[in-house]
């Protein structure tokens, strides 16, 4: 038995890295005709990420949100759900918590921290249930209604950063005075690298062990398994819809207040680069399984760490990492065998 | 008519086709002349539409011809069909729904010009409307139109694509008595003309009232062919449905009836319909302790829809469900299944399975609160309860760990049928629970619905298969229409006198 | 409101209004086939980047729009040979679609930001332009695209239902069985459909930096493919309601701007938000019902008789 699972983890791994091989080359090619150097980029990258400890850190940095907006997909994708709100249920889950942490200054850390967290899981669960609710009510399609409020949530968090919340003091950026010390997560060493890291280790844990190892997460999986039987058999769907939005959500949004209390201390208009849309990526990409969540929001981290270098070292903009990211896709939909197809 | 002495405008001779193990027609011969109306008749799974569907291409005989027009047909496809001039009206129509009369004719005819002449064609089908009386509105779209009217574009499409013979496969199975009658006067006004028009349908009265001709199938094989005149019902039914009824089986002794509660009670129970369904209308029924009640009728005549109300999937538009005197009318699924009511479908992997989930995890859906344990389920009890009810049944307990879409057809709905019989169910509604599977799963699966039985519970058996339910049933009802033809005790009933109440063509009866 | 505000909103309405209708018609003629192109977004803003690009490269703004009309063309074939094809997931083609424009658009435009282009002409009749009432504001003002926006609109209904091809393209729509049944080939239609549709998309595009803007940044489409993807089924699939439901957003935009320009207290923020919110409004309240009206295949891939 270990040897087939064995055996199996190599095939997949194998499988990926040829992937992500084939896609780099073809991103190349288009850095090329654009008159770029992506050998040059990639060596970039790679010094810049993988060959010195901060570096490392900053990956890891980056990985945090990722984690945990991958989460956010994957739980929902248990039951057939797509969700692609991560970035407005992150910004939510930013916003929340923010509100939290400037209504109570005076608090000490280890209430006003806990609350917080607490907040940015609400604020995310929140955002995603109304898409959840619209959808087990069958009235709206949950991709396209959470599509849809991804363009809401920055708009709110922008009118709190320019107006209630604006900093005091000039400053040349728009954004938010400082947090409280207390609802601060704390950081590691002399990085960036923040608690939020383990917060997001922890719900990759907690959505394997619930989706895996308890009742609930049967009922989820025959949900997505087969929807009819799982009626038939008794399991309240419309329920589990929202729940599992409402839980997803959640998740995105601790990588909101994560990036609001653990990396900038403030908000930002630019909050997110995309978090909750590379999120999904990964999801799809790794089928949902945490392992391979774990594996490809390391990569992703790597190769939105590319994004960066090409925007520093060949000055184009860090949106230009987006096609690597569709190559990595198409390669996948293209080599998909065609089954059953359903929406 | 065509003298016998002129050339069939299409002939099958000795088509055979096979699926599987399933000898669908078998050496059947059938000509159709130009200017009549011939009838094919049977039952469900006689063969009709595997022979229909070889006739118009969609599917190839392992022997056999098919001529049209005395030569050889080499019929790929439905195209080659159509080009020779064979159409057919199909059960589904083959039509668009959003899209008007006219644009479904249009959307068939070979000779549609690159920008859409509307007017001439209107003009055009208007003619054929008029001379064959298949009126309906050109720019009405298709989903508004009654079922009858539906059928009638249907038809123009053929006739305006220039085909001469024509097939239609249950084309009364959704009208109304007075739409039929009009069916048949365009029937009369084809044939004045020489089209050929083969009718198929398992509904004797209609065959009697409109056929020239009548070939008669049963499990594949051509039982009889005759002309209209020497064909009278009991003649008909008994082609169709040969001796049955038990008759040399060894029969059960008619059961008393169970003096306690009926564990389940529908009072004039009604269910809306949506689409393809069929409405349920004030049934009554009653399923006591230690009986099978069967249930028989041709598909659609409101079966499934039946067990899905019994089992709260379906809610009731009207009257009342009750279990053990309770008002169950509007319990949850959930709750339906914890007072004890259990489930065999027909098809386990669509209905009651999850595929890809392990045969263990599927072992635990549906049994409710039972082995919860915390945050998870008490596998080890699971698996020693369920091994009991194996061990009862004496069914080969398999492995746990594979996914559930690994197993056979056959172990799959052991797998299904033990774990609906794990808690000692009280009524157990079976579904088609035999279909599909072979002689000896079949036998098994009769047996322990035997055994259930005995051991105190209620089944509720729907079924085609009147040899099953003539040895299973201890009552039977007959279904039609989405209400009860005819109730019946064991022993009461002969094949012929239920299979006109299936059919439409008895009277309401009892014994 | 006032005059000057109502006329200002009108005319910023058709200028909005615009791209969003050829965003529309293209998104109605490919889900008329049965498709649901989710990158449609992505489309627009490769429209928009390829068109500036070519504009501010060759001097002159047609050929930035022909630039745009054969980008989107070809971003719609490469979606369709994903889903048609391949026959992948359409939601799941359509986001990587999405993320493509995104890079796609940066990659090509980065060069261009902050270049200086000549953008389409604008025409006012003369007749027009002498009313007082008219020449204080940008009615009637319109470039040639706007100009042929209702016409586009009319002949995209005419092709669809008026066609032989039309008729085919929606037949593929509503049940591809039927169509095949008819002797059509499903997939060829659909990607006809999805060319026709590109090219609308490409210009749709083109417009937002060619004439309206006049600029390219990254994500300047806003979220406007998506709102395109919503005005579809508002318009219930017909490309004369679609001009309605443009005109509403376009209008919903531009009253938007009017109000920031005039100083209103209402936050730009609030402000900005009204396009999806009414969006989902839309869909919430009419998408339930309006689902009758989809092509019944939309979304479905198609295996072909078996």
């Amino acid at each position: 038995m270990a040897e087939a699972r064995t055996a199996q983890a190599l095939r997949t791994a194998a499988r990926l890295g040829l992937i992500s091989a084939a896609a780099l080359a073809v991103f190349a090619a288009i850095l090329l005709a654009a008159g770029k150097d992506p050998l040059k980029a990639y060596a970039d990258t790679f010094s810049y990420t993988l060959a010195n400890a901060y570096g490392f850190s900053e990956l890891l940095v980056r990985m945090t949100p990722l984690l945990l907006t991958a989460v956010a997909a994957a739980l929902p994708s248990r039951l057939g759900l797509i969700n692609v709100g991560g970035e407005g249920q992150l910004y939510m889950g930013a916003w929340l918590a923010s509100a939290g942490a400037f209504m109570f200054p005076g608090l000490p850390w280890w209430l006003l921290l806990p609350l917080v967290t607490l907040l940015g899981f609400l604020g995310g669960a929140a955002w995603a249930a109304i898409p959840g609710l619209l959808r087990a009510a069958r009235l709206v399609n949950e991709t396209i209604a959470t599509l849809l409020l991804n363009y809401v949530a920055p708009l709110i968090v922008s009118f709190f950063i320019f107006g209630p919340w604006r900093a005091k003091e000039n400053s040349a950026y728009p954004q938010t005075s400082l947090f409280p010390e207390a609802a601060r997560l704390p950081s590691f060493f002399d990085t960036r690298v923040h608690a939020g890291l383990l917060v997001a280790l922890a719900a990759l844990l907690a959505y394997w062990l619930l989706v895996e190892k308890t009742r609930w997460g049967v009922s989820m999986r025959a949900i997505g398994g087969n929807g009819e039987a799982a009626q038939r058999l008794g399991i309240p769907v419309a329920a589990w819809i929202v729940i599992a939005l409402a839980v997803g959500g959640g998740c995105a949004g601790l990588a909101g207040m994560g990036e609001a209390m653990g990396v900038h201390g403030r908000l930002r208009p630019g909050l997110s680069p995309g978090y909750g849309f590379t999120g999904f990526l990964i999801s799809w990409l790794a089928g949902g399984r945490p392992l391979g969540i774990l594996f490809m929001a390391f990569l992703f981290a790597i190769l939105t760490s590319a994004g960066d270098t090409l925007q520093i070292t060949q000055g184009l903009p860090y949106s230009v990492v987006n096609i690597l990211l569709a190559m990595i896709l198409f390669i996948v939909l293209a080599r998909r065998p065609a089954r059953g197809g359903a929406k | 008519m065509d003298s016998p002495g002129s050339t069939p405008l299409l002939e099958a001779r000795g088509i055979t086709r096979r699926y599987g193990t399933v000898l669908a027609n078998d050496r059947v011969d059938l000509s159709l002349y130009g200017g009549e109306v011939h009838a094919l008749l049977g039952e469900n799974g006689a063969g009709k539409s595997t022979l229909s569907k070889i006739l118009y291409g969609f599917t190839r005989p392992d022997a056999g011809d098919v001529l049209c027009a005395g030569q050889p047909a080499r019929l790929r496809s439905p195209a080659d069909a159509r080009a020779l001039g064979i159409g057919m009206v199909f059960q589904n129509f083959m039509l668009i729904p959003a899209l008007s009369v006219l644009e479904n004719i249009a959307l068939f005819l070979t000779d549609l010009a690159p920008v859409i002449r509307r007017k001439a064609l209107e003009r055009r089908i208007r003619e054929y409307m008029d001379r064959f009386g298949l009126r309906v509105d050109p720019s009405a779209a298709v989903r508004q139109l009654t079922v009858g009217d539906q059928q009638k574009v249907e038809i123009l499409k053929l006739l305006l694509a220039r085909a001469r013979v024509l097939i239609f496969d249950e084309p009364t199975k959704v009208l109304a008595p007075h739409e039929v009658t009009a069916l048949f006067q365009v029937f009369g006004a084809l044939k004045a003309e020489g089209y050929a028009i083969l009718f198929i349908t398992h509904k004797l009265r209609e065959v009697v009232a409109c056929a020239d001709r009548i070939t008669v199938l049963r499990q594949g094989r051509v039982t009889g062919a005759l002309d209209s005149g020497r064909a009278d019902p009991d003649a008909l039914v008994a082609l169709m449905f040969g001796e049955r009824a038990g008759e040399g089986r060894p029969r059960e002794a008619p059961r008393p009836a169970s003096g306690a509660r009926p564990i389940l009670e529908l009072a004039s129970a009604g269910a809306r319909a949506a689409g393809s369904e069929t409405a349920l209308k004030d049934l009554d029924l009653a399923i006591g302790e230690g009986e099978i009640v069967g249930v028989a009728g041709v598909s659609g005549s409101g079966q499934k829809e039946l067990g899905d109300l019994i089992l709260g999937l379906r809610p009731l538009s009207s009257g009342a469900k009750r279990i053990l005197g309770a008002d169950a009318s509007s319990w949850s699924i959930a709750r339906m299944r914890e007072s004890g009511i259990a489930f065999i479908p027909e098809d386990p992997l669509v209905m009651a399975a999850v595929p890809g989930m392990s045969v263990r995890e599927n072992l635990v859906l549906g049994t409710g609160r039972r082995y919860w344990k915390g945050a998870g389920l008490d596998w080890p009890r699971l698996e020693s309860v369920m091994g009991e009810s194996f061990k009862a049944l004496a069914f080969p307990l398999p492995r746990l760990d594979p996914p559930m879409g690994a197993l056979s057809g056959g172990n799959l709905q052991r797998v299904v049928i033990a774990r609906e019989l794990a808690h000692g169910p009280r009524l157990v509604v079976a579904l088609y629970p035999t279909r599909g599977l072979d002689v000896r799963s079949a036998a098994s699966v009769r047996d322990l619905l035997r055994r259930v039985r005995d051991g105190g519970s209620g089944v509720l058996l729907i079924s085609e298969d009147l040899d099953e339910l003539a040895e299973l049933a201890d009552r039977l009802l007959v279904m039609y229409g989405g209400a009860i033809a005819g109730e019946f005790r064991r022993g009461a009933w002969q094949a012929e006198q239920v299979g006109h109440l299936m059919t439409g063509s008895g009277e309401a009866a009892h014994g | 409101m006032t005059t000057p505000l109502a006329l200002g909103v009108l005319a910023g309405a058709v200028l909005s209004g615009t791209s969003l209708l050829y965003a529309t018609l293209g998104e109605t003629i490919v889900e008329r086939a049965g498709i649901v192109n989710l990158g449609l977004e992505g489309i627009l803003l490769v429209g928009a980047s390829v068109g500036f690009a070519a504009a501010s490269a060759s001097g002159s703004p047609w050929r930035g729009l022909l630039a745009a009309a054969v980008a989107g063309c070809l971003g719609n074939l490469l979606f369709g040979w994903l889903v048609v094809t391949r026959r992948a997931n359409q939601l799941a083609s359509g986001l990587a679609m999405m993320f493509f424009g995104f890079g796609l658009s940066a990659l090509v435009g980065a060069p261009y930001v902050g270049a200086l282009i000549t953008g389409l002409p604008k025409w006012r009749p003369a007749w027009l332009a002498a009313q007082p009432w008219v020449a204080s504001t940008t009615l009637f003002n319109y470039d040639l695209i706007t100009w042929l926006a209702l016409p586009v609109a009319v002949l995209v209904w005419w092709a669809l239902f008026r066609t032989r091809w039309g008729l085919g393209v929606r037949a593929t729509g509503e049940s591809p069985a039927a169509a095949f049944a008819s002797g059509r080939d499903p997939a060829v239609l659909q990607y006809q459909a999805l060319a026709a549709g590109g090219v609308l998309g490409g210009i749709a595009g083109a417009h937002l930096s060619l004439s309206l803007t006049l600029t390219w940044a990254e994500y300047m489409t806003g979220g406007r493919g998506f709102i395109a993807i919503a005005l579809v089924i508002f318009s219930k699939w017909n490309p004369l309601r679609a001009i309605a439901g443009a005109l509403l957003f376009g209008g919903a935009e531009a009253l938007q701007l009017q109000l920031q320009a005039r100083g209103s207290d209402i936050s730009p923020f609030l402000l900005e938000m009204s396009p999806y919110l009414l969006t989902l409004l839309v869909l919430l309240a009419w998408g339930g019902a309006r689902r009758l009206a989809a092509p019944a295949s939309l979304g479905r891939t198609f295996y072909g008789s078996d």
